[in-house]
């Protein structure tokens, strides 16, 4: 994989991960190209699409769009359910995960991405495994955050 | 406020997401975002020290306003510092800003190795994990040569953690994927191969990808890790939808790590060993069988998991291409989706077939689908799935669906997107032309394309057209015919005018006989569409308005009106102005033969791989074309351009990878002579070169075309140029002969053998042999280089009025030259009449891409006819005294150049041609000659005398003939022999 875009409707980039070396320009320039080209198709139409040299898959779930370059060899499919699984990854952390939790907890949203894709490969697909890697963590922050904070969102609500 | 906020609460990060959100406008975001970086920038600079949190905050908050698309020029150095906290929070936002912002300042690199090399060495798995994370994320060269060593280590080392040797596999596939030469191959290699044993699959899904792409480059040193891929996959695929725990997605049994597996594989042929092939080919029958087991849930995610294994088996099986009972179910099984109701699975059925239908095995079975194809492509919404149906009819076109395929295309043409419409239009061109068998389908399907798309129809379309309705003269008539039918329609596009008016102007004889395409009428209806046409097209139509005149004499009044016109003679645009004065000149000062050869039919284009085809490889990138042009699926098609007649009972077996239409890119056995002759001389006529006088004498009308500027890149000729570098250069640009010509001239003028010419590239050797007026000769090219020359073509060109005195026909030579060979041309010399000067050699060729030419003087001089003439010496002396005429006679007195020796004398002189005579001259120091030079149109008797005085060390020649240009010319050859 090339690199993973996630935007909303309203074209607004959410998170980008680049597996290749770009330039910031040349990034923004194909963030800028995919977002337009993507969000012109219509529901109904088929999740993989040619753009340049390289094979586009996405997938819109609620007001966010999915959207992952690869390379002409890989497989479209299991990049769709790459999606799909890092989408559970996100909503199991989050519980029931809107827009909104990845807005506000952008840098989560990419620890959670680097458990699962290193160097745009596949690290780790199961979702018990990636999960525990970031609750160890999680736990490692509660321990120092209680010291300058008397009051934590978490337990705000429930997860796992 | 955020819906929920897990972790850590930074409260002042959320509010200020919460401000950017509520900014009502881009002004006030910025406004805002100015505001919170003057405030970060003050507290890094400020006295007080901050603390780890406040740091991570603010480091925090730059990289969501770096996300937002703003750029940030500081903070690096909190970054770096937030590295060595030893707070798992702080460091991993610190790793995740130098992640996100990497800078190659110098200095700052230098830290993060630092920092990394610590965590590194932590032996705390989740510190390494974020380092190599880092790493991974970053992977620039600076990071790969302080690390791309240890990494290797850490993922061998029996006591790394499971986690830590995914992240180090990871990592170092992508250092190797940015910098090879870095990642030291060594005794880790082996043990990262035995990674596929490993028992957690996680490490097993994170190492495929590092060996695949490690096989990928050495092939040789990983092979042991087939059977253990082929076991490992063999357990998954046959394992019970549970058996693999959190590895099941779906109820599908690691379909990650099958894809994974599988895409390994294809690194490789099929596994030598029977027993591991009969593992592998069990499982890839499985998973076929799979494939028609009923859903285990209606999810799409198993569906698609399903899929996504099925499909990469099919990968493989078409990889092999050897397995035809394989590739017949796996053709089967795209056949059902192609009429699924997933889109998804349609367009990546449509994808897949298209490479099934290049093997041999399962091409039959594909082009059963044809109907639901071209039933894809009219009515799938989706524009993606319309192009791979176009694209999969492209791939399983042959001779047998050709006709119904070209159809479909064209029709599908007429509604097709914008966005494809050249794609389309190449593909039905290079169709047509590859599977025609009648010329008139083929003319037919072009003039169609134009009609529907005439703005898709790129110059090497029609060009092509040309070209082959130049080359058959079985479709020249029909050619005519149609385009002049299509030429009567209201509106047609200026490509259709284009081409009608090149093929009416080169066989519009051939449908003159009609009353309804009489000359006339072929003229008015070209010219009614003249004044809509753009430069380019207008120019074409003054030349088949010239090759009109002569085609048709009954019309020269009409267009000598046409070009005599303001508009034309006056006309803003040098090369119509050109045109209309040049044409309008030569049709009325040339005479009725020479107008009838200088615009003579153009002779038949050399053979050449079909540029269209390279236009659309261009279009697809390289390796897109080479499933659809692969020659195997039909043995017997030829090629409509090859200038070979259909030989459908061939049975040959072409190599896999020829290229069908590249298949006459090889010299053809009977080629056709270079376009030397005709074709040329309307552009020699027109050129003011030295050497490019055409055979029609010099009239003063010529000097006064001589006089006009030469001609602009578009002459009539260039109209057909193929955009490749074109390999018959026309002889309008040939050099003077090279300042050593005449000396090398002058070495042959007694002998026919020797070496011509020698430089460091090239060798030129001469044999000849001439009988009365006739001669041969082979001229050998010795490529003294190791490097192959290009385009090599030599060409003799006939100055001024030799072409009437001396026919040189010329056999075309292979356009390579390999380094160290040599090729031969034999050149058939007739001397027509006496001439004085001799042929040029113009040899061109690319070497190492540059351009090199020659040009020297043939070894063809008048006494080469020589027929030597015994005689006694009364005869001669009546002889000599018949000629006594002063101009009958040259006399030269001269120095000697090299030593007097009699003998050597006498081996020159009948090397020159011409008899000795012993015991005519009374005195015996003297040399004395006769012969007759032999020519078409006349015989020229020679007498020669030749006397040296050795004290002087002088000649003095004397030559007697009939003719006197010609009595002047052998003194001057002979007397420079001496």
């Amino acid at each position: 994989m090339q690199f993973m875009l996630l935007f909303s409707r309203q074209g607004k980039l959410r998170l980008q991960k680049w597996y290749v070396p770009l330039s910031d320009k040349e990034k923004k320039k194909i963030t800028r190209e995919l977002v337009q080209t993507v969000l012109a198709r219509k529901p109904k139409m088929c999740s993989f699409l040619e753009w340049r040299d390289l094979k586009i898959v996405y997938k819109r779930y609620a007001s966010l769009y999915f959207c992952c370059a690869i390379e002409d060899q890989d497989n479209e499919l299991i990049t769709l359910e790459i999606i799909h699984r890092y989408v559970e990854l996100l909503d199991k952390y989050f519980g029931s995960v809107c827009e909104l939790d990845i807005i506000f907890n952008f840098e989560k949203a990419y620890f959670i991405l680097d458990e699962f894709l290193l160097g745009g490969e596949v690290q780790e697909t199961s979702k018990k495994n990636v999960l525990k890697a970031i609750e160890q963590a999680d736990l490692l922050q509660e321990k120092t955050e209680a010291m300058y904070h008397s009051k934590s969102f978490i337990g705000s609500k429930k997860a796992y | 406020m955020p819906a929920v906020s897990k972790g850590d609460g930074m409260r002042g990060l959320a509010v200020f997401i919460s401000d950017i959100r509520n900014c009502k406008s881009k002004e006030a975001e910025i406004k805002r975002i100015n505001k919170e970086l003057a405030n970060i920038r003050s507290k890094f600079k400020g006295d007080k020290a901050l603390d780890g949190y406040s740091k991570k905050k603010y480091v925090c908050k730059l990289l969501f306003i770096f996300l937002l698309g703003h750029d940030i020029d500081f903070g690096h150095m909190e970054a770096v510092n937030l590295l060595s906290s030893n707070k798992y929070t702080e460091k991993q936002i610190g790793y995740l800003f130098i992640s996100v912002l990497v800078n190659s300042n110098s200095e700052l690199i230098r830290l993060i190795n630092n920092a990394i090399k610590n965590d590194l060495a932590s032996r705390n798995p989740t510190f390494m994990c974020l380092a190599l994370h880092c790493i991974a994320n970053v992977g620039s060269r600076e990071m790969g040569e302080a690390f791309a060593a240890d990494i290797p280590r850490i993922l061998v080392a029996g006591d790394s953690m499971d986690s830590v040797k995914q992240s180090a596999a990871l990592c170092l596939l992508r250092l190797y994927k940015a910098s090879p030469d870095l990642v030291p191959m060594g005794e880790w290699t082996a043990r990262v191969v035995h990674l596929l044993n490993d028992q957690h699959m996680g490490v097993v899904t994170a190492a495929v990808s590092l060996i695949t792409c490690l096989c990928k480059k050495n092939p040789d040193d990983f092979k042991t890790c087939i059977s253990l891929a082929v076991s490992r996959l063999s357990r998954i695929v046959s394992s019970a939808s549970t058996d693999l725990q959190d590895y099941t997605y779906y109820f599908v049994p690691a379909p990650w790590l099958s894809v994974k597996l599988l895409r390994l594989l294809q690194c490789y042929p099929p596994p030598e060993d029977a027993a591991v092939k009969g593992r592998l080919v069990e499982c890839l029958e499985t998973v076929l069988n799979k494939a028609q087991e009923p859903p285990k849930s209606k999810k799409v995610q198993h569906s698609n998991a399903k899929n996504a294994i099925l499909f990469e088996t099919i990968s493989l099986i078409i990889h092999y291409d050897s397995e035809p009972n394989l590739l017949v179910r796996a053709c089967n099984q795209l056949g059902q989706f192609l009429q699924h109701r997933e889109t998804n699975l349609r367009y990546l059925a449509l994808e897949s077939m298209c490479t099934l239908a290049s093997s041999e095995f399962s091409h039959e079975a594909v082009k059963t689908h044809i109907d639901t194809v071209i039933n894809a492509l009219k009515t799938e919404r989706d524009v993606s799935v319309r192009q791979r149906a176009a694209d999969l009819l492209y791939a399983m076109c042959d001779r047998s669906n050709a006709k119904q395929i070209v159809s479909e295309m064209l029709r599908y043409l007429e509604t097709a997107d914008y966005a494809i419409r050249e794609e389309i239009v190449l593909k039905v061109a290079i169709l047509a032309e590859k599977y025609a068998v009648d010329y008139s389908w083929y003319v037919d399907t072009i003039l169609n394309l134009i009609r529907i798309a005439g703005d898709y129809v790129s110059e090497e379309v029609w060009y092509r057209v040309l070209q082959i309705v130049t080359n058959r003269d079985d479709v020249q008539g029909y050619a005519a015919k149609t385009v002049f039918e299509a030429l009567q329609a209201p509106a047609c596009h200026e490509n259709m005018v284009k081409v009608g008016g090149y093929i009416l102007g080169e066989f519009g004889n051939l449908i003159a006989g009609d009353p309804r395409s009489s000359p006339p009428v072929q003229f008015s209806l070209l010219h009614s569409k003249f004044h809509l046409c753009s430069v380019a097209t207008r120019a074409l139509l003054l030349s088949t308005y010239i090759k009109f005149i002569n085609l048709f004499p009954e019309t020269k009044a009409t267009i000598q009106g046409v070009l005599r016109a303001g508009s034309q003679l006056r006309n803003a645009d040098v090369e119509l102005q050109q045109r209309a004065v040049e044409y309008l000149t030569l049709s009325s000062v040339a005479s009725t033969d020479v107008l009838a050869t200088v615009l003579e039919e153009m002779p038949p284009f050399p053979e050449r791989e079909s540029s269209i085809l390279a236009k659309l490889k261009r279009k697809k990138g390289p390796g897109a074309g080479s499933a659809l042009d692969d020659g195997r699926r039909d043995p017997s098609s030829h090629d409509i351009n090859g200038g070979v007649e259909p030989t459908p009972s061939t049975v040959s077996t072409p190599s896999p990878s020829a290229d069908l239409l590249g298949l006459r890119a090889a010299p053809p056995p009977a080629a056709p002579p270079a376009p030397l002759g005709a074709g040329n001389l309307l552009v020699d006529v027109f050129s003011d070169g030295p050497a490019a006088q055409p055979s029609l004498g010099p009239t003063p009308e010529e000097a006064f075309l001589s006089e006009l500027e030469p001609p602009a890149p578009e002459s009539p000729m260039a109209l057909l140029a193929d955009p490749a570098p074109a390999a018959d250069p026309g002889p309008e640009d040939i050099g003077p002969p090279i300042p050593e010509a005449d000396e090398l001239l002058n070495k042959f003028v007694c002998r026919n053998n020797g070496v011509l010419f020698e430089n460091q590239l090239l060798q030129i050797g001469v044999k000849s042999e001439f009988r009365q007026n006739l001669g041969r000769m082979y001229l050998f090219y010795g490529n003294k280089t190791s490097v192959q020359f290009q385009n090599f073509s030599p060409t003799v060109v006939h100055p001024g009025d030799l072409q009437t005195q001396l026919a040189v026909q010329t056999k075309r030579v292979a356009s390579q030259v390999d380094g160290g060979a040599q090729v031969q041309q034999v050149l058939n010399i007739e001397c027509l009449r006496d001439f004085l000067t001799p042929p040029l050699l113009s040899v061109r060729f690319r070497y190492g891409g540059a351009p090199q030419s020659l040009t020297l003087k043939l070894p063809v001089t008048i006494n080469k006819f020589f027929q030597p003439t015994e005689m006694a010496a009364q005869d001669f002396f009546q002889r000599w005294k018949q000629l006594s005429l002063p101009q009958q006679e040259a006399q030269k007195i001269f120095k000697a150049n090299h030593p007097m020796d009699a003998e050597v004398t006498k081996a020159k002189l009948l090397g020159f041609g011409s008899a000795l005579l012993d015991n005519v001259d009374p005195n015996p120091e003297n040399f004395v000659g006769a012969g007759i030079i032999q020519t078409k149109a006349l015989q020229v008797g020679c007498l020669l005398r030749l006397e040296p005085n050795a004290q002087a060390q002088m000649y003095r020649l004397t030559l007697r003939t009939s003719k006197e240009p010609v009595s002047r010319h052998l003194c001057e050859l002979l007397a420079q022999q001496f």
